[in-house]
C-alpha cells in the first residue's frame, strides 16, 4: 500500500484514503492541470535542487539577521564561561576618561589604497580600493591590478597616468579586509572612554613609497604634523599619544627627525617640537632593527608560507601548473618597485645580528629544548647552536659548518653574464636575467651571508632596486652621530644612525608579542628548473629535528614576523638611560605580551594573542594603551614586563652607547 | 486504480525522453522521479529555483557587461554625450591649481554613532544618517532618540554621541547611488585633484553653527586644514565651495576665523584675504528659505501636503500612523538648532509686506512665453499673488486687500492647557501648551509676513525659539559697527555682518532657476484628533491662473531656495562697495536654467537646476573647474542671469 500511495497521481484528488497532508497540494495541482502533463526532467530537477538550496539559504540568512547581535557572545559564554570585560569598559569603570589625543600610524600592507587615476582597464574603479577591502579586482583583472599597484622603477613614484593614493580617515586601516580587524578593536575601546574622531587621527600614508617620498608626493608628513598640532591645540594643550604599528614605527622615527629638521628637507617645527607635542610613543611590534623576513622577500619573493607550500605539494609548484612561478615573478616585480620594503632590511649588520660564529640568540634553541625535556635533561648535549648570524646559507651544510671550515669564494667581483636573458623573461623585470649563470653561481659559492653581507648580496643581484633604496634607507651603525652627513633623510628611520629628539618628558614604549617562532635565518638552494624562474629558493628539505631549523628556516622567539631582538633591543639597551642615541634620556619601557592562542575558535583571533597583527586585539595591550591615553605614565603602568631573554641577548651585543 | 496507472508511466515516456538532447542526463533524474512526487513544496522549490537561476543569469550578465555599456546605449539613442567637463577642461590644458574645500549643506552630510544606548548594539561607527537608512526601519524609535538633540542645550543627550562622518565620503553620496558631491569630485580628479588638495568640511548639521566648534572644534579643524592645504600647495589660496546651508555655515566661519579667541578662531583680520581665493556658493539660502517655516510650524513640506491632497483618507484617518509619525518628525527636527538658521531673514524689507513683495507679478513660464502674444496688464491684475503674506489662514485672507483684512493680535492671547493630556505630552511639540485659545488666536491673526513669522514661531514654540535666538538672528543691521554685532549669533546673517576685508577675494552665487519654488503658504486649522499638530497646509487652496497650487504659492527658484534669497546679496547687497561689503569684494551671479533630463537614461540630468541635482550640472561644474584652475570671475564671463533677480532686487528698499 505504501508504495502505491507514494506513486499516487497528482490528479487523484478524490481518493478516499486519508493522506491529509497531500490534499492541500493536490488542490493546488488541480488548478494547474498543465502540470499533469509536465514531466520531471533534468532541468526541473536542477531547478528544484537550486530552489531548495535557495530557500534554506534564505531561512538561514533570515534567522541569522533576526538573531540578536549578542547571541554569539551568549553561546561563547555558555561554553567558556563569562568573558572578561573589554578593556574599555574595565578602564572606564575605574573612572578613566579621554585625555590625550591619539594618533595611529599603520604599518606596511595594512593601510588601504584607492585609485584616483588609471588606465582604461580600471574603468569604474575611481576612488575604489585597490588594496584592502575585498581585493575583488585582484581576481577580476590581475594584470591591470599589478600594473597599477606597481611604482616606477627609477623614481619610486607612480608611473605616468596612474595615481593610487592612501585612503584617509579611520577607515584607512580599521579593518584590512572584511572582518579582519587591525585598529578597529583598539578604536572601539578608546571610544568607550570618550574618544571620537576629533581626538583620534589615523596617520595613513602610502606604505609603498619610501618615507621621504610620502612627503614629496602627498605631503603626508606635513599633514601629520598639522593634525597633531591641531589636536593638541583643541584638546587644551594636552600632548599626543602616538601609536605606531609595525613599519609605522620606522615611519614615525622618520617623522620625529623630519619634523625638527629645518625646511625644505624637514618640517621646520623647531628643535623642541616633539617635546611640545608628544607625550608618548607606544610602538607596537616595531621592527626597529629590521626584519629578517624581508630578505627572502626581496631575494626570491617568498616567505615561509610559500616555501612550506612548496614542500607540501612539490609537484604543483615546481611544474608550474597554475603558472605559480609566473605569479611569484609578477609579485616580485611589483614588490621590488616598493621602496618601503627596503626599510625593513636588517640594520646594524654583524654587530646586532651576529657573525659567522656567533649571534645574540645563539643559545635560544638549546634553552628551549632543555625546558621542554627538563626531566631527561642531558647537559652534556653537544648539539651545535643554531648559527643565526648566517642569515642566508646555501645548503644546510654551510649553515652548520664551523667558521673555519667554510670555503667561500668572493662573489663581489664575479662577472655577470647575459646567458640567461631571453626576451620572454624580460617582460617580468626581476633583474635576475641580467646576472646570468655566472653571477648566480658566484652568489651561491659565497655560501654564507651575514647581515652585513646580505645587503651586499642584494646589491649584487638587484643593483637597480638597491640603488633606489640606498637613496632612502641606510643599514649601518653611526660612528659619530654628530657627523653632518647624518642630517640626510636616508638615516632618519634607522635608530642606530639617529639621535632621539630632545624631549626628556617623552616616553617610548615598545610593545610586542613573544612566544611564537619567528623567522631569523634561511637555508637556500639553487634551482635551474626553468629558464625564467627565480634562480634561488628556500631549501625546504633542510630540517633538523632538535633545533629551530624547519623547512629551511631558522626560527627564534618573536611575534611571528619581528624577532624579539629587533623589537626590543633599542628600548632594552640602545636607548635605555642617557646614551648617545638618546641624549636627553627619554624613558623607555618594554612591554612584552606572551602569546596564548585563542582557546576556542569562537574567540576569533583571540584576546591574548601575541602575533604581529593579532596583538592589536590583545586585551592586556589595549588596556595599557588606554591607561596611557588617559594620562598614566610608564611607572604607573608597572614599568617593564619581560618574558623573553631580550635583556640577556642585548647584553651580548657589543655596541658603543 | 486507473489513476495509479496513469501516473505510473515512465516506460511509455522513455521514447519521448530520447528526443531530448542528452539521453543519459535525462534518464538519471527520471529514475529518481519515479518514486518522487510532484508535490506543492517541490513546485515551490522548482519555481524558486527557476527564479534564482534567472536572477543569477541576469546578475552575471550585468556584471560581465562592460561599464561603458549604459553610456553606449544612451549614445545610440540620444546621440553622443558631451564630454564631461573634466575632460573638456583638461583638453584645454587646465590643471590643478588652487586647493578646494567643500562645505556640505543640511541633511546631505553623513552622521555616525560613537556612543549610544543599548538598543544601538552593533551600530558603533555605523551611519545613522546617510547610506542605507536601514536602522530607521529596523528600530525607528531608537533611531529617533539618537538623532534628537537635547531640548535645552541643543547638544547631544547624555550617553549619546552622534558625530559627523569625516573625509570625502561624508557627503559624496547621500544614499546609495544618490550623488551629492561625487560628480564634482570626479571631474576635479580629472584635472589632477586628489585628497591632499580637496577637503570636505563636514560638520554636524544638526547643531547651531557655533556649537559645532564648542562640541567638535569643527571650525578650528576647517581653519587648520585650509591653512595646511594652502601651505602645501605652495601658497595658492583655497577655493571654497559651500552648498545649501553650508553657505551660511561658511559665512559664519569667515567671521569666526577673524574674530579673536576665545569666541573666534583668532586668525587675525586678514586671514580670509590670505587664504581664500573665491567662495563659490551653490544654491545658497543667504536670506533664508520659506520652506523652513512650514517645516518648523507644522512639520510638513509641500510633498506631504500634496500626498494628503491625493489620498486624504489615508492621512487624515491616521492609518499608518502618519500623523503620529509627523509629530515624531517634528519633535526630532525641532531639536535641531540648525533648522532655525534658514528662517527668512530681513523681514518685510526683503520678503515683502501685506501688500507688496519683490517678486509680485511673477508667474511661471513668464520668461519662456515672452515672445508669445499675451495681455500682460490683464494677467498682472489676475495673478497678483501676495507673496509677502508668507502664511495666510484661509485662501480668502491670502487674496484679500489690505484694508479689508481684520486681524486680531495673537501676541497677548492667553495660552490654555486644555489640549494637554498625558498621551500627547510624550511627543514634545509644545502645541499642547498653547491650548485651544492659543491656537485660535493664531488663526485669527489671519496673515503673517516675514517679520511676523518669527513672532509666530516664538508664540507657538517658545522653547525652541529661545534656543534658536541665542544662535541666529533674522534682522537687518542699522549700524554694522555696533559692538553687539560681534556676537556669534549674527555671523550667519549677511544682513547683519560685514564681509571680511579681502579685496582680492571673489564671491560667486550659483543657483538653478526655472523651477517653481515654495514662497508662501495657505494654512488651515485641523481639530480632527487630540494629539495632532493643529495646523495644516490647506491643500484645497488652489488657483488655476496664479502660482497657488495645493496651498502653496510658488515663485522662480531651484525648488528649495527662491531666486531672491540665493541671488539678492550678490546682485545688490554686496555689489560694489556697500556697507555690507566694505572692501568691495567682487560678486558674480551665475544662474543655470533648469532643463529636466531628456530621457530616463540620463539619470538626474546634466543640465538640472534643482537644489541638489545642480551638483551634477555640467555647466556649473565647468565653471568651478575653471575657477579652481585659476580663472577669475571676469574670465568666466561675469554674470549669467536668466531670472528677474535684478529687477526684484531693485524693488527692495535696503540702505546699502
Amino acid at each position: 500500500m505504501a508504495l502505491i500511495r507514494r506513486k499516487k497521481a497528482p490528479g487523484s484528488e478524490n481518493q478516499g484514503t486519508s493522506d491529509v497532508k497531500i490534499t492541500d497540494d493536490d488542490n493546488k495541482k488541480n488548478k494547474k492541470p498543465i502540470q499533469k502533463n509536465k514531466r520531471w526532467t533534468c532541468l526541473d530537477n536542477c531547478c528544484w535542487f537550486i530552489g531548495c538550496i535557495c530557500v534554506s539559504w534564505w531561512l538561514l540568512l533570515f534567522s541569522f539577521n533576526a538573531m540578536p547581535a549578542s547571541f554569539p557572545q551568549f553561546v561563547t559564554e555558555a561554553i567558556t564561561g563569562p568573558w572578561p570585560d573589554p578593556p574599555g569598559v574595565k578602564v572606564s569603570k575605574e573612572g578613566l576618561f579621554a585625555k590625550h589625543p591619539v594618533v595611529f600610524v599603520p604599518g606596511i600592507v595594512t593601510g588601504g589604497l584607492e585609485l584616483w587615476e588609471g588606465h582604461n582597464c580600471t574603468e569604474g574603479l575611481f576612488r575604489k580600493r585597490l588594496w584592502g577591502g575585498t581585493f575583488g579586482e585582484v581576481y577580476k583583472r590581475p594584470l591591470c591590478w599589478a600594473e597599477h599597484m606597481s611604482l616606477d622603477n627609477e623614481t619610486g613614484m607612480d608611473p605616468p597616468g596612474v595615481r593610487v593614493r592612501p585612503v584617509t580617515g579611520l577607515v584607512a586601516a580599521d579593518y584590512f579586509a572584511a572582518g579582519y580587524f587591525v585598529w578597529a578593536v583598539l578604536i572601539a575601546n578608546l571610544a568607550r572612554i570618550g574618544y571620537e574622531e576629533k581626538n583620534m587621527y589615523m596617520a595613513s600614508y602610502d606604505w609603498r613609497l619610501s618615507f621621504q617620498n610620502t612627503e614629496v608626493r602627498d605631503q603626508t608628513l606635513s599633514r601629520i604634523k598639522s593634525n597633531i598640532e591641531l589636536m593638541v591645540a583643541t584638546s587644551g594643550g594636552k600632548k599626543a599619544v602616538i601609536i605606531p604599528h609595525s613599519m609605522g614605527v620606522l615611519y614615525f622615527l622618520h617623522f620625529m627627525k623630519w619634523v625638527e629638521a629645518p625646511a625644505p628637507m624637514g618640517g621646520g617645527g623647531g628643535p623642541d617640537w616633539c617635546a611640545k607635542h608628544i607625550k608618548t610613543v607606544v610602538n607596537i611590534g616595531g621592527p626597529f632593527l629590521g626584519v629578517p623576513k624581508s630578505v627572502p622577500g626581496l631575494l626570491s619573493a617568498e616567505v615561509r608560507d610559500i616555501a612550506v607550500l612548496r614542500a607540501v605539494a612539490p609537484g604543483v609548484l615546481d611544474k608550474d601548473l597554475f603558472r605559480f612561478q609566473m605569479m611569484l615573478q609578477h609579485v616580485m616585480k611589483m614588490t621590488r618597485t616598493w621602496d618601503s620594503t627596503m626599510s625593513m632590511l636588517p640594520k646594524g649588520g654583524d654587530t646586532i645580528w651576529g657573525g659567522l660564529d656567533w649571534s645574540p640568540e645563539e643559545d635560544y634553541c638549546q634553552n628551549r629544548r632543555n625546558q621542554n625535556h627538563n626531566d631527561t635533561k642531558n647537559p652534556a648535549s653537544h648539539e651545535k647552536n643554531s648559527n643565526y648570524g648566517r642569515i642566508i646559507s646555501f645548503g644546510q651544510e654551510a649553515a652548520d659548518a664551523a667558521a673555519l671550515e667554510l670555503k667561500r669564494i668572493d662573489f663581489r667581483d664575479a662577472i655577470k653574464g647575459r646567458t640567461v636573458a631571453n626576451s620572454s623573461c624580460q617582460e617580468v623585470w626581476t633583474e635576475y636575467h641580467e646576472m646570468g649563470y655566472g653571477g648566480i653561481d658566484a652568489a651561491v659559492e659565497y655560501k654564507v651571508y651575514t647581515a652585513d653581507e646580505v645587503v651586499e648580496l642584494l646589491e649584487f643581484v638587484a643593483p637597480k632596486m638597491m640603488a633606489r633604496g640606498s637613496a632612502h634607507f641606510s643599514y649601518g651603525i653611526a660612528e659619530n652621530l654628530n657627523d653632518p652627513k647624518y642630517d640626510h633623510y636616508k638615516y632618519w628611520s634607522n635608530p642606530l644612525e639617529t639621535k632621539l629628539p630632545n624631549a626628556p618628558d617623552m616616553e617610548i614604549y615598545t610593545m610586542y608579542g613573544v612566544g611564537i617562532p619567528t623567522e631569523r635565518a634561511y637555508v637556500y638552494k639553487l634551482t635551474h628548473s626553468a629558464e625564467c624562474t627565480i634562480p634561488f629558493q628556500i631549501d625546504t628539505s633542510a630540517d633538523r629535528v632538535d633545533s629551530c631549523l624547519t623547512d629551511g628556516v631558522f626560527t627564534v622567539d618573536g611575534d611571528e614576523t619581528v624577532p624579539a631582538l629587533s623589537a626590543g633591543f633599542m628600548c632594552a639597551k640602545g636607548w635605555r638611560g642617557k646614551t648617545r642615541f638618546n641624549p636627553s634620556g627619554i624613558k623607555t619601557y618594554i612591554r612584552e605580551y606572551n602569546h596564548a592562542p585563542p582557546a576556542t575558535f569562537l574567540e576569533g583571533r583571540g584576546t591574548q594573542s601575541g602575533a604581529h597583527v593579532d596583538i592589536m586585539g590583545n586585551f592586556a595591550l589595549i588596556e595599557d594603551i588606554l591607561r596611557v591615553a588617559a594620562g598614566a605614565t610608564g611607572e604607573e603602568l608597572g614599568g617593564d614586563i619581560i618574558y623573553s631573554d631580550i635583556l640577556k641577548w642585548s647584553e651580548k651585543i657589543n655596541l658603543n652607547l | 486504480m486507473p489513476v495509479i496507472r496513469r501516473k505510473n508511466a515512465p516506460e511509455t515516456e522513455t521514447p519521448e525522453a530520447s528526443d531530448a538532447e542528452d539521453d543519459k542526463k535525462s534518464k538519471l533524474p527520471e529514475r529518481k522521479s519515479k518514486d518522487k512526487k510532484w508535490s506543492c513544496i517541490d513546485t515551490c522549490c522548482w519555481l524558486v529555483g527557476c527564479i534564482c537561476v534567472l536572477w543569477w543569469f541576469l546578475l552575471f550578465s550585468y556584471n560581465a557587461m562592460p561599464a561603458s555599456f549604459p553610456q553606449f546605449v544612451t549614445e545610440a539613442i540620444t546621440g553622443p554625450l558631451p564630454d564631461p567637463p573634466g575632460v573638456k577642461v583638461l583638453k584645454e590644458g587646465l590643471k590643478v591649481k588652487h586647493p578646494v574645500v567643500f562645505v556640505p549643506g543640511i541633511v546631505t552630510g553623513g552622521l555616525e554613532l560613537w556612543e549610544g544606548e543599548e538598543c544601538t548594539e552593533g551600530l558603533f561607527r555605523k551611519r545613522l544618517w546617510g547610506g542605507t537608512f536601514g536602522e530607521v526601519y529596523k528600530r525607528p524609535l531608537c533611531w529617533m532618540y539618537h538623532m534628537s538633540l537635547d531640548n535645552e542645550t541643543g547638544l547631544d543627550p547624555p550617553g549619546v554621541r552622534v558625530r559627523p562622518v569625516t573625509g570625502l565620503v561624508a557627503a559624496d553620496y547621500f544614499a546609495a547611488g544618490y550623488f551629492v558631491w561625487a560628480v564634482l569630485i570626479n571631474n576635479l580628479a580629472r584635472l589632477g585633484y586628489e585628497e591632499k588638495n580637496m577637503y570636505m568640511a563636514s560638520y554636524d548639521w544638526r547643531l547651531s553653527f557655533q556649537n559645532t566648534e564648542v562640541r567638535d572644534q569643527t571650525l578650528s579643524r576647517i581653519k587648520s586644514n585650509i591653512e595646511l592645504m594652502v601651505a602645501t600647495s605652495g601658497g595658492k589660496k583655497a577655493v571654497i565651495i559651500p552648498h545649501s546651508m553650508g553657505v551660511l555655515y561658511f559665512l559664519h566661519f569667515m567671521k569666526w576665523v577673524e574674530t579673536p579667541a576665545p569666541v573666534g578662531g583668532g586668525g587675525g583680520p586678514n586671514w580670509c584675504a590670505k587664504h581664500l581665493k573665491a567662495v563659490m556658493n551653490i544654491g545658497g539660502p543667504f536670506l533664508g528659505v520659506p520652506k523652513s517655516v512650514p517645516g518648523l510650524f507644522s512639520a510638513e513640506v509641500r510633498d506631504i501636503a500634496v500626498a494628503r491632497a491625493l489620498a486624504p483618507g489615508i492621512l487624515d484617518k491616521d492609518l499608518f500612523r502618519l500623523q503620529m509619525m509627523l509629530q515624531h518628525v517634528m519633535k526630532l527636527t525641532r531639536t535641531w538648532d540648525s533648522t532655525m538658521s534658514m528662517i527668512p531673514k530681513g523681514g518685510d524689507t526683503i520678503w515683502g509686506g501685506l501688500d507688496w513683495s519683490p517678486e509680485e507679478g511673477y508667474y511661471p513660464g513668464k520668461r519662456n512665453q515672452n515672445n508669445e502674444t499675451q495681455t500682460p496688464d490683464q494677467s498682472e491684475e489676475a495673478n497678483h499673488a501676495n507673496y509677502g503674506r508668507m502664511i495666510s489662514f484661509g485662501q480668502e485672507a491670502a487674496n484679500i486687500a489690505v484694508a479689508e483684512l481684520k486681524r486680531i493680535d495673537f501676541r497677548d492671547a492667553v495660552k490654555g492647557k486644555n489640549v494637554a493630556n498625558s498621551s500627547c505630552s510624550d511627543v514634545w511639540t509644545e502645541y499642547q501648551e498653547i491650548g485651544y485659545s492659543g491656537i485660535n488666536a493664531v488663526a485669527e491673526y489671519k496673515v503673517y509676513t516675514a517679520d511676523e513669522i518669527v513672532e509666530l514661531l516664538q508664540f507657538v514654540a517658545p522653547k525652541m525659539m529661545a534656543r534658536g535666538s541665542a544662535h541666529f538672528s533674522y534682522g537687518i543691521a542699522d549700524n554694522l559697527d555696533d559692538p553687539k554685532y560681534d556676537h556669534h549669533k549674527y555671523w550667519s546673517n549677511p544682513l547683519e555682518t560685514k564681509l571680511p576685508n579681502a579685496p582680492e577675494m571673489e564671491i560667486f552665487t550659483m543657483y538653478g532657476v526655472g523651477i517653481p519654488t515654495e514662497r508662501a503658504y495657505v494654512y488651515g486649522l485641523t481639530h480632527s484628533a487630540e494629539c495632532h499638530i493643529p495646523f495644516q497646509i490647506d491643500c484645497s487652496a488652489d488657483c488655476a491662473e496664479s502660482c497657488l497650487a495645493g496651498g502653496v504659492y510658488t515663485v522662480d527658484g531651484d525648488e528649495t531656495v527662491p531666486t531672491l534669497s540665493a541671488g539678492y546679496m550678490c546682485a545688490k547687497g554686496w555689489r560694489g562697495k556697500t556697507r555690507f561689503n566694505p572692501s568691495g569684494i567682487k560678486t558674480y551671479v551665475r544662474e543655470y536654467d533648469h532643463a529636466p533630463p531628456a530621457t530616463l537614461l540620463e539619470g538626474r540630468g546634466t543640465q538640472s537646476g534643482a537644489h541638489v541635482d545642480i551638483m551634477g550640472n555640467f555647466a556649473l561644474i565647468e565653471d568651478i573647474l575653471r575657477v579652481a584652475a585659476g580663472a577669475t570671475g571676469e574670465e568666466l564671463g561675469g554674470d549669467q542671469i536668466y531670472s528677474d533677480i535684478l529687477k526684484w532686487s531693485d524693488k527692495i528698499n535696503l540702505r546699502l
